[in-house]
C-alpha cells in the first residue's frame, strides 16, 4: 500500500453507466414511484469503499449528467449528490463496518436528503411536490441496499479495485 | 487516520456554490444552453441504450403473430381505410369549398401543416413534472414553441430543442395553459395542466354559462402557439358553487398523455403566415395580435 496504484476506473465508470441505464429504464405503474436514485446508491458505494479516489467533485460531475439525462435544472442533482457524498465521505468509518442490513438505515437518511434538496430546488422554481411520495425513492433505495452492497463488493474484490 | 477530513466542508462549499451559480444562470439567463446541448448530446447514446430493451419486446411481439392475426388484421385495416378515403373524398370537396369561401370573405386561409412523427424516447423525468423527451431534435427542424399532438388531440409543445432530441411540456404539466374553445358553444377559455394526467382545469367560466358535461374542448388558435380546432379533452365535470363566481370545470384530455409511444409534431405555418397576408392588401387589413 506505499505506492497504491488506481486501479479499476473502468469498473466505476461502468457502474455508474449501468446506474444510469437503470434509472431510465421504464418500470410498470406503482413501482415507478419507488424506483432508487441507482446513481447516488453507486456513488455513495464507490465514496464508501474507496474515498480517497471518489468524493465530492465526482458526485458533482455524475450528478450534472443526471441533470441533463433527466431534464432537470443544471445543477439541481449536481448539488444533491455532492452534498450526499460529503454526508458519505464524513460518515464513512462509521457506516462501513457495519452488516449491509443496518448500512440501508444510513443510505435511507442520505437518499432522503438527496430527495429534500432536489425538491426544494424545484419548489424553489415553481414545481412543489404535491405529497409526500417524493420520499418514496429513497425508501426503494434502503429496501435495495443490501443486494447493491454486496454485488458492488464482489465485483469491487474480483477486480481487486483499490 | 480517523480524523474527519478538514477540507472537505470547504470543499462542498465551492461545489454548492459552483452548483447555485448554475442553476441561477441556467434558469434566469438561459445562457447554459450550449452547454446543455454538448452533454445532451454525450448522453443520447446511454438513453438510446436504454430503450433498447422495451424496443425488443415490441419488436418480438410484432415479429411473433400468428399468421392467421395478421390476415385478419389485414382485412380490418383495409376495411377501414376504404371507409377513411370515402370520408377524405367528401374532405377534400369541403376543403376547396371552405377555401374559396375564405378568400371571398378575405380572411386568412388555413395552410396545410407540415407534420413530423417522432417517437418517445423510454425516459422517465422527474414524476411531478409532465416532460416527454422526443427522439427529433433540431436537425429535424423542431423548435421551440412547437405543437405536439397524437391521433386523438393535442399532447403538448416543445419547450427545449436540443440536437437529436426534443423536450415536450404536456398540456397536464402544472406549468402549463393552453388556449381552448368550447366547440359547441364558443366560449373562450384556457385548460390549466394540474399535474394528473387525466385532468385539465378551466378556470375563470362564470356560473351562468352554458358548459355540459361531454362538451368538446378543441383549440382556439390564440396565443398564436397552437393551430386553431384540434380537439384538446372532453369536459368530465361541471360543478356551481354559489358562493364563488366562476364554476368548477374539470376536463379530461383526450389525448393518452401517459400512454402515448409516437408523436406528431405540427410545424405550424398558417400561424407564422397568417399576419402577413392581411399586410398585403394594407389599410383593410384589421389589427392582427402580435406575432
Amino acid at each position: 500500500m506505499s505506492a497504491p496504484r488506481p486501479t479499476g476506473s473502468g469498473i466505476m465508470a461502468l457502474s455508474l453507466l449501468l446506474a444510469f441505464l437503470l434509472s431510465t429504464i421504464p418500470l410498470p405503474g406503482e413501482l415507478d414511484h419507488f424506483r432508487p436514485d441507482w446513481v447516488a446508491m453507486v456513488l455513495i458505494y464507490w465514496c464508501m469503499a474507496l474515498p480517497h479516489r471518489v468524493g465530492i467533485g465526482v458526485g458533482w460531475l455524475v450528478g450534472l449528467l443526471l441533470d441533463v439525462a433527466r431534464g432537470a435544472l443544471l445543477g439541481q442533482y449536481a448539488l444533491a449528490l455532492a452534498v450526499v457524498a460529503y454526508l458519505t465521505l464524513q460518515t464513512y468509518r462509521r457506516v462501513r463496518v457495519a452488516p449491509p442490513w443496518q448500512q440501508a438505515f444510513s443510505i435511507l437518511l442520505f437518499l432522503s436528503v438527496e430527495q429534500l434538496l432536489v425538491f426544494w430546488i424545484s419548489g424553489v422554481i415553481g414545481y412543489p411536490p404535491r405529497d409526500w411520495w417524493y420520499l418514496a425513492p429513497a425508501l426503494g433505495g434502503m429496501a435495495m441496499w443490501p443486494l447493491l452492497f454486496v454485488i458492488l463488493r464482489d465485483v469491487r474484490r474480483y477486480f481487486q479495485v483499490t | 487516520m480517523f480524523t474527519v477530513n478538514p477540507t472537505a466542508t470547504l470543499r462542498l462549499g465551492l461545489w454548492v456554490a459552483l452548483s447555485i451559480v448554475i442553476m441561477t444562470m441556467d434558469h434566469r439567463y438561459r445562457y447554459l444552453d450550449g452547454a446543455r446541448d454538448v452533454l445532451a448530446t454525450a448522453i443520447y447514446p446511454l438513453q438510446y441504450l436504454a430503450r433498447l430493451p422495451g424496443d425488443a419486446r415490441i419488436w418480438l411481439t410484432e415479429n411473433l403473430v400468428g399468421r392467421g392475426v395478421l390476415l385478419e388484421e389485414n382485412a380490418q385495416l383495409r376495411e377501414k381505410q376504404v371507409f377513411l378515403n370515402a370520408q377524405l373524398q367528401k374532405l377534400t370537396t369541403l376543403e376547396a369549398e371552405n377555401r374559396r369561401l375564405r378568400s371571398l370573405l378575405e380572411s386568412a386561409v388555413n395552410t396545410p401543416e407540415r407534420v413530423l412523427i417522432a417517437e418517445l424516447l423510454a425516459v422517465d423525468f422527474d414524476p411531478y413534472r409532465h416532460h416527454i423527451l422526443l427522439n427529433r431534435g433540431r436537425q429535424h427542424g423542431i423548435y421551440v414553441g412547437e405543437p405536439v399532438l397524437d391521433q386523438h388531440g393535442i399532447v403538448g409543445q416543445i419547450v427545449r430543442a436540443d440536437p437529436f432530441t426534443a423536450t415536450a411540456i404536456l398540456i397536464t404539466d402544472p406549468n402549463h395553459a393552453l388556449p381552448i374553445q368550447i366547440d359547441r358553444t364558443g366560449v373562450r377559455t384556457l385548460a390549466l395542466g394540474t399535474g394528473n394526467f387525466q385532468e385539465l382545469e378551466l378556470p375563470h367560466v362564470p356560473n351562468n354559462e352554458d358548459v355540459k358535461v361531454g362538451d368538446l374542448l378543441v383549440t382556439s388558435g390564440l396565443g398564436g402557439r397552437f393551430p386553431r380546432g384540434y380537439p384538446v379533452g372532453k369536459v368530465v365535470k361541471v360543478e356551481f358553487d354559489p358562493g364563488s363566481p366562476f364554476a368548477h370545470i374539470v376536463a379530461r384530455p383526450l389525448a393518452a398523455l401517459d400512454r402515448i409511444r409516437e408523436v406528431m409534431l405540427l410545424e405550424n405555418e398558417s400561424g407564422v403566415s397568417e399576419p402577413s397576408v392581411p399586410a398585403m392588401d394594407g389599410s383593410l387589413a384589421s389589427p392582427r395580435p402580435p406575432p
